[in-house]
């Protein structure tokens, strides 16, 4: 059962005043724009036990994303596919009101949309990990964990899903007759199919501004976010309105037009910084 | 000051619906709501409107205590200085022993249950609404108190207004026709007394229902004067 | 042709014989449990869905309660028999978030200040799945949260447009949403233009979207005045003459 939450963190009322009456002249508290991401840090390669993995800084915002790559049985309905999971922790030492325990709705908001935003857009080419058709294919398991939460843990995770699927290598596989799958981990052979690049942008709407990726206060003052999933190639490929606020038709318009340009911006940024 | 009406009096209306705009009176706070200077129904209910002011008489809800309501309560639980009523309204209320005994409880000495157990029906009135949860009530003043003996019928606390009536003309028909003496609060309970058979005190109990249920379609005193007077005849109750 | 092998979209018309933008056969009742403050059963198609409301009420659990307005509820859930193939009656991920999309749904027009510190309960059993089973969820539960007279800004109204072999089409039912290239539901409170639930579960160009917002928003409306007319058919019987 879904539960209105409660404020647990409070921002000061004047502080709030003085964060909208900036944003009425275009800015933010931090000296960003509206349309201005932090900074984003990442560092691939960061779990040796991984098959692919990303640490991802993004502000305050922290984010470990983990590949791993396990032989299973296709599901019924699709026979020549390989499996995409995705996974989300809020791990408690990330914010004061994380509890430890099984994901809560955020969390399972948070994998379910960057799961759909890289399966709707055929991201990976999931028939191009099929190992023994109709009986063993390739599943990925992508597990984010959030580890410090300053905002915006959707586009971080995001960023982190991406560079970890793009760096990510398959295991050495063998495949014996009579259909026998042999995995020999200690060997990576080559990367992952992928079609296509994939990002979330998060627009969030305080009074009557939009900004791009809140930070922690900005999220708290922030009553309705939407998060727009682009490819690299301009298409939208997934939107989720979170928040127990409501936006009109222009707004959602104007968010549409925000998440296009930003979703390729921070594309090209994931990949300048992973070919470095 | 001009204000621009959009729904007729006795207007069936729905949440959303735009009753006017401009300068308006609400008379109904907590069933219209303004945008602007647009004004809105916030429930399924009637328009009501008399010269500027504007509100929505709810056909459905619960019970809002005010102070000085006079209301019908059950005891739910018996504490060591007061008991736990409930009054259907969004919390239980509380009577303290000091209100009920018009003196300090001796607790060394007094149970409260020997007074007021759980399941006695008392008639009060709501002495303050606090903010939060609190509801107080209070017995004090002739008829307040432990109610005996008698009927008790429950309709929905939003069609109180139409059993009383405009200046208590259906409470006075109903009391004239049935000849029981009949105690309407506003939580939505009624008390049924002192009638001159069951079958009038039936009567009186299946004309509230009725009133209940047709609470909204005008003419509802003459027909319920007919239905009381059909009921009566049906009954053998008319004498020549 | 679709997946599946599946002609979803033959000449004008889609493999149930709908034109594009044309609304299943939706139906309504409100009323229709007796414990509960508020009820509604809502169908689109051969999806069925059961929303009951209790509350403002105090609720069991004291912790979860807010100092300033009344909390909202909400539990989105399948039937076992609601499905081609019996569903587990546990809590899925997808009926956990399908559960946080309606409340939120539904937040921005309950006017939850009036009630401090009461709970106010939604509760959606979907009996028959075939498609928008979220849509016709907050479509009941706006309708059940009116029969229960609490106070809301508007009514809100959703359904799901769906991309079906190229073609943006309304409503789309089960098949056209296993076998189509996008669907994306959206729910509005239509007389204040309120967008309260949007979601995309596909692929849309920006072009795509623009029309498929349009679309979705003439579905809603045709919903909404659908959900006034059994609200006030509730009260409307024989006029006496004054």
């Amino acid at each position: 059962m879904s539960v209105t939450p409660s404020s647990e963190y409070v921002v000061p009322k004047l502080k709030s005043e003085v964060m909208i009456s900036m944003l009425s002249k275009g800015l933010r508290i931090s000296g960003r724009r509206v349309d201005e991401f932090r900074p984003i840090n990442i560092v691939k390669d960061y779990i040796p036990n991984a098959d692919g993995s990303a640490f991802v800084k993004l502000g305050g915002t922290q984010v470990l994303v983990g590949v791993k790559f396990e032989v299973g049985s296709p599901f019924p309905d699709t026979p020549n596919e390989g499996n995409l999971m995705v996974n989300a922790e809020f791990v408690p030492t990330a914010s004061p009101v994380f509890e430890p325990g099984p994901p809560d709705e955020n969390a399972i908001e948070l994998a379910r949309v960057i799961d759909r935003s890289i399966r709707e857009a055929k991201a990976i080419d999931l028939s191009k990990l099929v190992l023994v058709p109709g009986r063993r294919v390739w599943n990925v398991w992508v597990d984010i964990y959030v580890l410090d939460h300053d905002g915006n843990l959707i586009d971080a995770s995001s960023i982190g899903a991406l560079a970890a699927l793009m760096t990510a290598k398959l295991p050495k596989v063998e495949v014996r007759d009579g259909g026998e799958v042999v995995i020999d981990k200690n060997v990576k052979t080559e990367p992952l199919p992928l079609n296509k690049a994939v990002v979330t942008v998060t627009v969030c709407k305080i009074g009557n501004y939009l900004i791009v990726d809140p930070d922690l206060e900005e999220s708290v003052l922030s009553d309705v976010k939407v998060v727009v999933a682009v490819s690299e190639d301009g298409l939208i490929t997934g939107i989720q309105k979170s928040g127990h606020g409501y936006l009109s038709e222009d707004d959602v318009l104007a968010i549409m037009n925000i998440a296009l340009t930003k979703g390729k911006e921070i594309i090209n940024t994931v990949k300048n910084i992973l070919t470095t | 000051m001009s204000m621009s009406l959009y729904v007729q009096n006795r207007e069936l209306v729905t949440p959303g619906q735009l009753l006017c705009e401009g300068k308006a009176s609400i008379s109904t706070p907590t069933t219209v709501y303004c945008i602007n200077s647009k004004c809105y129904s916030a429930v399924v209910g009637l328009a009501d409107i008399e010269g500027d002011k504007i509100g929505v008489i709810p056909l459905e809800g619960f019970y809002y205590p005010k102070v000085g309501d006079v209301v019908i309560g059950v005891i739910t639980s018996v504490g060591l200085t007061s008991w736990e009523v409930d009054i259907r309204a969004l919390h239980p209320a509380v009577l303290y022993a000091s209100d009920f005994l018009n003196r300090p409880l001796n607790p060394g000495r007094e149970v409260l249950s020997d007074y007021l157990d759980i399941g006695d029906v008392v008639l009060a009135k709501v002495e303050n609404v606090g903010r939060g949860r609190t509801i107080t009530l209070s017995v004090k003043g002739k008829g307040f108190g432990k109610v005996c003996k008698g009927s008790l019928v429950e309709i929905s606390s939003a069609k109180v207004p139409r059993v009383i009536g405009r200046k208590g003309s259906m409470l006075q028909l109903l009391t004239n026709e049935c000849k029981c003496e009949i105690i309407v609060a506003q939580n939505g309970r009624i008390l049924i007394d002192n009638c001159p058979s069951k079958d009038f005190e039936e009567i009186a109990i299946l004309a509230i229902k009725k009133i209940e249920r047709e609470a909204h379609i005008s003419g509802l005193t003459d027909r319920v004067k007919e239905f009381i007077i059909k009921e009566k005849v049906r009954r053998g109750l008319f004498v020549g | 042709m679709g997946k599946g092998g599946i002609k979803l979209i033959e000449g004008n018309l889609r493999h149930d014989g709908r034109r594009f933008d044309e609304l299943r056969n939706i139906s309504m009742t409100v009323g229709v449990l007796k414990n509960s403050n508020g009820s509604a059963i809502v169908e689109y198609g051969r999806t069925k869905v059961l929303a009951a409301v209790y509350g403002p009420r105090e609720p069991p659990a004291k912790h979860v309660l807010l100092p300033n307005r009344a909390v909202i509820r909400c539990r989105y859930h399948m039937a076992p028999f609601s499905t081609h193939e019996r569903k587990n009656p546990a809590p899925s991920r997808r009926e956990i978030e399908l559960s946080k999309v309606i409340r939120e749904a539904l937040e921005p027009v309950v006017m939850s200040e009036l009630y401090p510190r009461t709970s106010i309960d939604i509760f959606i059993e979907v009996i028959n799945a075939d498609g928008g089973t979220r849509t016709a969820s907050i479509t009941a539960a706006s309708l059940a949260l009116a029969d229960a007279g609490i106070p809301m800004r508007d009514l809100v109204a959703s359904v799901a447009v769906g991309k079906v072999d190229g073609v943006l089409v309304l409503d789309i039912d089960e098949v056209e949403d296993m076998y189509g290239e996008a669907d994306m539901p959206v729910a509005m409170a239509p007389t204040l233009r309120w967008i309260t639930m949007l979601q995309l579960n596909g692929v849309l160009t920006h072009e795509e979207f623009i029309q498929a917002l349009n679309l979705a928003r003439k579905g809603i409306e045709v919903i909404y005045n659908m959900q006034k007319e059994v609200l006030k058919k509730k009260y409307l019987s024989i006029k006496v003459e004054e």
